[in-house]
């Protein structure tokens, strides 16, 4: 820092140098803007050291009186709760404005009592709405106990449920409601004909004779036998159109059918994005936290919420350790830029290697996974039976095989990354997208595998109904099954981890006393992976839903269980991570993660859609080629206008020229954030210069000071004082002249208007 | 039109009654645990007899006694609170002394609270800015509240309130000297009531100079209350961190 003579402080932290500074345009507009909302009456007394000046100022008074009066008028428009006084003068705010209402028409104060009624109404709605919240006791006890971190989790949870509520009243108004309705509303339904053909044929999987209590089990597990032909597969809605006699109207349920499945898609993505448009602008146009990460954890680290004395000592060691990590962060970023060239190409080589490894590990993983849906498969068709749990562990093979290979990588990924050589921040990120990438595509592999046997038929045939009719007479009821299978097995997973795992482990360590125990330690709540868990049950349910129509429901329940299961295992087995997992940032993260996961999951859906031949032995779509056929077929029937319109809309000249504007606008708004950030650092080096320059004068200006003591007179009264500190209010009183002379040029250079 | 049932088939009740067996047993101990708070709350707010049942009955709180109707509406201005949680937090207050806090405020009583009683509050116990929170929203500086200024505390800390306000307030929370700017001097006090004194005095330097070097904009050495507002609103954090929960 440069020569700070200028400010230079006593013992008891006050700057006492130079009377003027105070007498600075900028020092005196501060002031002004502070004394705004008090007009002059009693005000806290927290500013001890400045306050001896509100003496002086008083007989600058006259000048400022004007602009009070107009800043006065601004701030009427303002709330009295959000003014920065004490309680008192709020009280008096208000009786002074209920006073000057008195004097408006009563048209005027009319609008008044509306506008502070109507205000009133919305605070009562919104605490209404609030005390309605799902679980908000808990989640605030939570909050408590373990800050604000983790409670994001568990909102995110609380989101997914009603995500899923919501997804699943849509499928049951659109679909099952029409159905269940149609014989009270005397409505005509129109199944799909079987047409004969050997493509239609679909028998039955309903156990007949006396059936063993363990397969009905077995059956409820994989959705297989009794469960196959319900409301809760596909397969069950074979009806093509309800005729309405009452209302002489046709609900045709393949559309609905297929548009609900649109929907549901398309309110999810509005839905996150709505919900993350706050945290997204934060984080991706400011992105401050590199370049203010230490102011951000001083003064707002401390987390006011806390109640708790361990988590208080928890926090308070997090944040030390966050200090320690930024500044050691600090170091490494030196070291770093003192790399050799020779370290550089080393350290390059190591890491493509690493990836290489990565790569491979993944490739094994995926095909690990299409080996065990080939074999589950097998096993299903040839109808094998051996015993109870073996056919179950074959039922179960593609989900076993994900789950083995989700807790596997990412143990595997945390200790190659250790070294790669990347800074912590960069390090904990990336291990993060590794392991989003390998749970999301498992997925994706499992499904591409079932589909590569779907529409396998043979080595040199083609398929005759576009799909493997002998194998899968209907094969969409086949992909739902899987994707029930997997969401019931991932609960069984959490609750089984949770009971099995982690209820031992905090007894163990609790009560043993051999050093294993301790170095293991207790249970932390790792919050990346448990979020990544849930996204994972999520896109499962996405994908699942057009298969089959309950899952939202049963994702609904299972989320509900999973939020108690997770509170309990929280409170009781685990302590805080010592690596402090930041609100604002763990917002974003979690709803990027669950976009990607959307995206993923509408592919397999657009791919069955539109690609693969619907089933002809099941579903509603019996009379058309593909799923998504439905649609260009209503469109035709629809009258001439509607016709050219829709068309005109989905030709490609459309599509193309709204893709054009859509990228201009985009360009568009990149530049300008661009420009405003050039702009803002220009801004911010003209201020530091400026500042420099004040200094500068302000001693240069002290030195014209000394260096004449035939002027001095006006000055000299310091030296009487005593030596130390000498009090500049005093100074002021005594140079009557010099201060109104100084007073009365700020209102026009002032910055403050 | 039902999927055609065979003989035999159907799940039997036992199977679901044995699951719903297994899971509830976990959560009963927690609903337990749930109701027993409920009922210890409650018992605590009845000791007070027949002005919390009169609180209870209406909810509106047409009855109650212990504010005018202009008092109530006077606080409902002025803080971000209705009338609902305006009571609440007086009883809150009056449980901290029950014998020097009346429960008749029609007339103003001139009651102040001392700093120990506002310092044990569970809620600001485990603060280590309770002090200076006490300082700032206190009439006299000493940390001896009102409930005026009780109420005015709770509700620049409340959710509701806007950035500004609480930058503002937290601005004044971290001026130690009291003398409108923060210098390095307040900046280590800060740091070091955060971490308790376990950092070693490099690395207090350091990150003092740091802080001043991200948030410093006029380059005077220390933070003004624009500097600090500046900062603050880069800050995502801040929101949900200087907020207490009553």
């Amino acid at each position: 820092m440069e020569d700070d003579s200028v400010f230079y402080t006593d013992r008891s932290g006050r700057i006492t140098s130079n009377p003027l500074l105070d007498e600075l345009p900028s020092y005196q507009s501060l002031l002004y803007r502070r004394k705004q909302p008090i007009a002059g009456t009693k005000r806290r007394k927290d500013s001890r050291g400045r306050s001896s000046l509100s003496g002086s100022l008083k007989r600058s008074v006259s000048t400022i009186n004007r602009i009070e009066e107009r800043q006065k008028s601004q701030m009427e428009q303002r709330a009295i709760r959000e003014l920065p006084i004490s309680m008192a003068e709020k009280r008096r705010h208000k009786e002074e404005r209920l006073g000057e209402h008195q004097g408006l028409s009563s048209w005027g104060q009319w609008r008044q009592n509306t506008r502070r009624s109507l205000k009133r109404l919305r605070d009562d709605a919104r605490e209404f709405f609030s005390s309605m919240k799902l679980w908000r006791r808990d989640i605030h006890q939570i909050e408590g106990m373990f800050g604000t971190g983790i409670l994001s989790y568990f909102s995110f949870l609380r989101f997914l449920v009603a995500l899923n509520l919501i997804i699943f009243l849509l499928m049951f108004s659109l679909v099952m409601l029409p159905i269940i309705v149609a014989p009270h509303a005397s409505g005509n339904v129109t199944y799909n004909q079987r047409d004969g053909g050997n493509c239609s044929i679909y028998p039955s999987t309903a156990r007949r004779g006396l059936v063993n209590f363990h397969q009905h089990i077995s059956d409820l597990l994989s959705g297989e036998g009794f469960l196959e032909q319900t409301l809760l597969f596909y397969g069950y809605y074979k009806v093509d159109k309800i005729h309405f006699p009452k209302v002489n109207s046709t609900y045709n349920l393949a559309l609905a059918y297929l548009l609900a499945t649109v929907a549901y898609l398309l309110l999810s993505l509005f839905w996150i994005v709505k919900r993350s448009a706050t945290g997204f602008k934060r984080h991706l146009v400011q992105d401050e936290d590199r370049f203010q990460s230490f102011c951000n954890k001083i003064f707002a680290g401390w987390d006011c919420c806390i109640s708790n004395e361990n988590a208080a000592k928890l926090k308070r060691s997090s944040l030390l350790y966050e200090l320690k990590t930024d500044l050691e962060e600090e170091r490494i970023k030196q070291k770093i830029a003192e790399r050799t060239r020779k370290d550089k190409c080393r350290i390059y080589f190591l890491r493509a290697i690493l990836n290489l490894f990565v790569i491979g590990v993944l490739a094994a993983c995926f095909y690990g996974i299409y080996v065990a849906t080939n074999l589950s498969q097998e096993a299903e068709i040839n109808k094998t039976k051996v015993n109870f749990i073996t056919d179950l562990i074959y039922e179960y093979l593609p989900s076993i095989v994900i789950t083995l290979a989700n807790f596997i990588t990412p143990l595997l990924f945390s200790v190659i990354i250790n070294y790669e050589d990347y800074s912590p921040a960069f390090e904990i990120r990336f291990t993060l997208m590794r392991c989003v990438f390998m749970r999301l595509t498992s997925i994706g592999v499992l499904l591409f595998s079932l589909w590569s046997k779907i529409t396998y038929c043979g080595r040199d045939k083609s398929c005759g109904c576009g799909y493997n009719h002998e194998l899968y007479s209907c094969w969409e009821t086949r992909v739902g099954q899987e994707m029930y299978k997997l969401t019931i097995f991932d609960f069984i997973i959490i609750a089984a981890v949770t009971l099995f795992v982690e209820f031992p482990r905090k007894l163990i360590v609790k009560y043993s006393q051999c050093g294993l125990a301790k170095w293991w330690g207790q249970q932390e709540f790792a919050i990346p992976q448990n979020v990544l868990e849930i996204v994972y049950g999520q896109t499962i349910c996405w994908i699942g839903t057009f298969f089959c129509p309950m899952l939202p429901a049963i994702c609904t329940i299972k989320y509900f269980f999973i939020f108690y299961i997770k509170k309990v295992s929280l409170i009781k087995n685990c302590r805080p991570a010592t690596r402090p997992f930041r609100a604002s940032s763990s917002h974003f993260f979690f709803l990027v993660v669950l976009l990607i996961g959307l995206f993923l999951a509408s592919l397999p859906i657009a791919v069955s859609l539109a690609q693969i031949s619907c089933s002809k032995a099941c579903g509603p779509f019996v009379n058309y080629t593909t799923s998504w056929e439905v649609l260009p077929v209503t469109v035709s029937q629809m009258p001439e206008g509607a016709k050219k319109l829709l068309f005109a809309l989905s030709s490609e000249a459309f599509a193309v020229s709204f893709f054009v504007v859509t990228c201009l606008a985009m360009f568009y708004v990149i530049a300008l954030a661009g420009a405003h950030k050039r702009v803002i650092n220009q801004l911010r080096e003209q201020l530091a210069t400026e500042g420099r320059d004040k200094r500068f004068l302000i001693q240069k200006l002290c030195q014209a000071q000394n260096n004449q003591p035939v002027k001095r007179s006006k000055f000299q009264p310091r030296s009487p004082r005593s030596p130390s500190s000498p009090s500049y209010h005093t100074s002021f009183s005594s140079n009557v002249s010099e201060s109104v002379f100084l007073a009365h040029s700020p209102p026009k250079s002032s910055t403050h208007v | 039109m039902v999927a055609s049932k065979g003989p035999g088939c159907g799940p039997t009740p036992d199977l679901l009654f044995g699951s719903g067996l297994l899971l509830s047993r976990y959560f009963i101990s927690d609903w337990a645990a749930l109701i027993k708070k409920k009922k210890a709350f409650a018992r605590r707010w009845n000791s007070d007899g027949p002005v919390v049942s009169e609180l209870e009955s209406s909810d509106m709180g047409n009855k109650q006694t212990i504010f005018t109707a202009q008092q109530l509406d006077a606080y409902q201005d002025c803080t971000y609170f209705t009338r609902k949680e305006i009571l609440r937090l007086f009883y809150r207050y009056r449980d901290l002394a029950p014998q020097l806090v009346p429960l008749d405020y029609t007339n103003q009583p001139d009651v102040k609270l001392p700093y120990e009683l506002i310092g044990s509050m569970p809620e600001l116990k485990d603060n280590p800015f309770r002090q200076r929170i006490a300082e700032v929203f206190s009439e006299d500086g000493e940390g001896n509240m009102t409930l005026d200024d009780f109420l005015d505390m709770f509700s620049v800390l409340s959710e509701m309130a806007p950035r500004d306000l609480k930058a503002y307030y937290a601005f004044k929370i971290y001026d130690f000297n009291n003398d409108d700017f923060i210098c390095k001097s307040d900046l280590e006090k800060t740091l070091n009531k955060l971490t308790r004194n376990e950092l070693t005095e490099d690395e207090v330097k350091m990150v003092c100079e740091k802080v001043i070097d991200e948030a410093d904009l006029d380059n005077d050495g220390r933070l003004s209350l624009e500097d600090f507002q500046n900062m603050i609103n880069r800050a995502p954090d801040f929101l949900s961190t200087f907020h207490i929960r009553i």
